[in-house]
């Protein structure tokens, strides 16, 4: 599973891209990868929302996840 | 002007002489004059927008030119709308062109939107973008999004013929400290005038009706690969559902708490030994602190809370004393028999931080 990390959340992670191999097959659904990434990088309990994607797709919690997908965290961002 | 002002974009096949009259008719309120609003307005100008709005309250500063190409030297400590206007009247006289030197807010949001046919959201903070979705939902305007973080970009057309909005990608706005400003973060110049092409473009369709609107899809530009990412998003019903503004878009968390001013505090904490903490990430305190600081980034105060111990007052600090401010109304919570100060402006108003960068 392909993790694309957009804005703050690619500066909390400290890169652009996370690979979740074989380890993760508890990552059944967004709302997991989202608790994952919340006890994995605590600072990501900070944003009170960030988009999901899972193939380009805006995703809920409810959507599941399989190993191939590619996911995307987008957090809002402000500058101008 | 005579006919050959526009005739390279007036003989493309898909624009023509209709396109063109469809520009001149268009009413656009353009909301920021900084790193986005500068090539939103400088295209719409040049190719033919009949009536154009600029909408800011700052001036321009020294820190502004590398990225907001419109200003020059010569322009610093003016009203940026009062020089845009002047530049963009030498640019095409043709253009009408009002200014609007205020800040966008739930006085004056819907009288001015009301005006135009749309609007292109060039701010650069999270209340003045959820002010402009609200206002153009109730008014029923399509407005333009791009904003900016580092070296990427975001921008997508929210509210155009009952598409999703702002709210339907991003439903709340975000606590001040979640997320770093440019002020904070820092941008490389040349990012948002890339991103504010794509809004001009976006503008530009939205107005003839050319192309594929990038509307339900939120596009992601990143300038270190050059990458492109397309999302697809859908309309939450509920979000069109808006009826009045909210009473205000500030920062929900402004309770009052002790603060010193910058300067005070420099002055202070050149005289005699002070406690201060720098609520900053380590990657900006590495870059800069004053002397004597410690560091304890905000997302972990409450664990390392136990760190803190001063028999007289401590400082709080951050670049521009939001993070500071939410630090302090937190801090004293935690741990009530201590007094914690904030530092108002932040490191951005010390002399120490002001002649060196």
């Amino acid at each position: 599973m392909d993790v694309l990390l957009f804005g703050i959340a690619k500066d909390i992670v400290g890169e652009s891209r996370l690979r979740l191999e074989g380890e993760h097959e508890d990552l059944l659904s967004v709302g997991q990868l989202k608790r994952f990434l919340k006890r994995k990088f605590p600072e990501f309990s900070n944003l009170s929302s960030f988009a999901v994607a899972v193939n380009s797709e805006y995703a809920e919690d409810d959507v599941p996840l399989g190993r191939n997908d590619e996911i995307a965290i987008i957090p809002p961002v402000s500058g101008g | 002007m005579n006919s050959t002002r526009y005739s390279r974009q007036t003989i493309l096949k898909d624009f023509g002489p209709v396109g063109q009259e469809k520009l001149a008719r268009a009413k656009v309120l353009v909301v920021g004059a900084g790193g986005l609003g500068v090539p939103v307005m400088t295209y719409l100008n040049a190719m033919g927008v009949g009536t154009l709005g600029l909408v800011d309250n700052d001036i321009v500063s020294a820190s502004n030119l590398h990225r907001q190409v419109l200003y020059g030297e010569s322009d610093i400590g003016k009203s940026k709308v009062a020089v845009a206007i002047e530049k963009l009247n030498a640019q095409n006289s043709e253009t009408l062109l009002t200014g609007y030197p205020t800040f966008l807010t739930t006085e004056n949001a819907l009288e001015i939107i009301r005006e135009y046919d749309m609007v292109v959201d060039a701010s650069d903070n999270f209340p003045t973008r959820y002010l402009i979705n609200d206002a153009c939902v109730i008014l029923k305007k399509p407005f333009v999004y791009g904003a900016l973080h580092g070296f990427e970009g975001q921008v997508s057309v929210f509210n155009f013929q009952q598409g999703p909005t702002y709210r339907c990608l991003f439903k709340n706005m975000p606590r001040p400290a979640e997320i770093p400003s440019c002020e904070e973060n820092g941008v490389l110049g040349i990012i948002p005038g890339i991103v504010g092409n794509f809004q001009a473009m976006e503008t530009i369709k939205v107005i003839t009706g050319i192309g594929e609107v990038l509307s339900g899809k939120l596009l992601l530009y990143n300038g270190l690969d050059q990458s492109l990412t397309k999302i697809k998003f859908s309309r939450l019903n509920k979000n069109l559902d808006i009826e009045a503004l909210k009473s205000t878009y500030d920062f929900d968390c402004q309770v009052p708490v002790s603060a010193i001013g910058a300067p005070e505090f420099e002055l202070l904490h050149s005289s005699e030994d002070v406690v201060c903490i720098d609520v900053r990430t380590r990657s900006e305190f590495n870059a800069f602190h004053l002397p004597k600081t410690v560091n304890i980034p905000l997302a972990e105060m409450e664990t390392r809370i136990n760190e803190i111990s001063a028999n007289g007052p401590v400082y709080v600090i951050c670049q521009s004393g939001v993070r500071s401010h939410q630090a302090v109304a937190t801090l004293r919570e935690l741990q009530p028999k201590t007094t914690f100060i904030n530092v108002k402006g932040g490191i951005n108003n010390l002399n120490a931080y002001a002649t060196k960068y």
